[in-house]
């Protein structure tokens, strides 16, 4: 057993086992582990965010390299601050107002094309690897898939008469979808778990090292 | 007019000339979408400061009331603490700001998604009933990828075939279909935003 005597890790194993206490009840070390979490993850969001946002976008080609269109993305930018007045809070419209204009109109032919056609496109081309009947059965099962889960999030038309056994079927697809992406979100939960298990037991308390 | 209508023609300019700049092979159609690309990062990062303000303002006034003080007071040290080890010492390897985030805050944000897994087991059990078809199927599937990628799953015969089978069809067919459904109203929700026919975003 080799107990680590690096304070970082130590600062770790503390943090997490503040965490962990919150399975027996709402506590002080819970919240204060919490607010830790909060004002690091705040801080962290910031620099990186200034780092590889703001100065590299913003302010590098405005007051470094001199390129003075860039003053409307940072008298943009400054408008979020508007609402800190009361008075003058609606320009922060104005810079929702170009993401959101720049936003759409490059995401109108990137949607269109990378998720659209080329979903379409692999749902209704042959296979490339040939064609067998297991494959076969298979392409018609998703060409077949890929309807009835479109026409079930088709709620123009009420589920009844021929839409009935359509979307019911597409029901059935989208459960199947539903249960792998829950039976993977639960693993990979799980793997954390295990995960922070591992550097309590290991690097921490060193008990592991008959494992490796 | 500073309040609306400018607002909605930026959407409108903006949001057409950006469309249309994906259908025009020009050098200067490139220069336009890099430049926006640019501009989009600078102004959408700029939007931290109002993160900021927000999370300044709540931990004040949270300060104020003695239930709440410490925890607000250690949530804004903690802040300070970071912005000021990342902008002091930097963000490079062996900088505090990197001890502090593999230290503190990939422990804290781990344990809170693995402390999930606790409720996500006691939720499933009470909501993984099979009391239709459909809930059947959905247990099914989520049982036979948990048991999968298990280490003894991957020893059972037929399981890592049916899982593959699974992943590469039905699923592969509810996600496309997902997909489709998504691109379809991503885009006519974008044509509403610029034409200004959904304009919830202007608020009251």
């Amino acid at each position: 057993m080799h107990i680590s005597h690096d304070p970082w890790v130590w600062l770790a194993a503390i943090l997490t086992l503040a965490i962990f206490s919150f399975l027996y009840k709402d506590n002080p070390f819970f919240k204060m582990a919490e607010h830790i979490f909060v004002g690091v993850a705040t801080g962290y969001g910031f620099v990186y965010t200034w780092n590889n946002g703001i100065y590299p976008n913003l302010l590098k080609p405005l007051f470094v390299e001199h390129k003075l269109l860039f003053i409307i993305p940072f008298i943009l930018g400054l408008m979020y601050l508007a609402v800190v007045v009361p008075k003058f809070s609606y320009f922060i419209r104005w810079p929702f107002a170009f993401l959101l204009g720049v936003g759409s109109g490059l995401s109108i032919p990137l949607a269109f094309k990378a998720s659209l056609v080329e979903q379409i496109k692999y749902t209704i081309l042959p296979n490339p690897h040939g064609m067998s009947i297991g494959l076969f059965i298979n392409a018609l099962l998703i060409f077949i898939g890929v309807i009835t889960v479109v026409l079930y999030f088709y709620f123009s038309t009420p589920h009844e008469g021929v839409m009935k056994p359509i979307t019911k079927t597409g029901i059935v697809f989208l459960m199947v979808g539903f249960g792998a992406s829950f039976g993977y979100t639960v693993m990979a939960r799980f793997s954390l778990l295990v995960g922070r298990f591992e550097f309590l037991l290991g690097k921490w308390l060193g008990l592991l090292s008959w494992l490796r | 007019m500073l309040q609306k209508k400018i607002p909605l023609a930026i959407v409108l300019v903006f949001g057409i000339i950006s469309a249309i700049q994906y259908f025009v092979p020009h050098p200067l159609s490139q220069e336009y979408y890099d430049t926006m690309l640019k501009w989009m990062i600078g102004v959408g990062s700029m939007a931290v400061f109002l993160a900021l303000v927000s999370f300044l303002r709540h931990h004040y006034v949270r300060l104020k009331v003695k239930e709440h003080a410490p925890y607000s007071a250690v949530a804004i040290l903690s802040f300070l603490f970071m912005t000021l080890v990342g902008f002091i010492g930097g963000m490079g390897p062996g900088s505090i700001f990197q001890k502090m985030f593999y230290y503190v805050q990939a422990p804290l944000q781990a344990t809170m998604f693995s402390l999930l897994s606790y409720y996500m087991a006691s939720a499933s059990y009470r909501a993984f009933r099979a009391k239709s078809f459909e809930a059947t199927l959905l247990l099914i599937t989520a049982f036979l990828v948990m048991f999968s990628v298990t280490t003894f799953g991957n020893y059972v015969p037929g399981i890592p075939k049916t899982l593959e089978w699974i992943m590469a069809v039905p699923n592969m067919a509810s996600k496309r279909g997902i997909a489709i459904g998504v691109s379809l109203g991503s885009i006519a929700t974008s044509l509403k935003i610029i034409f200004g026919i959904e304009r919830n975003w202007l608020g009251g």
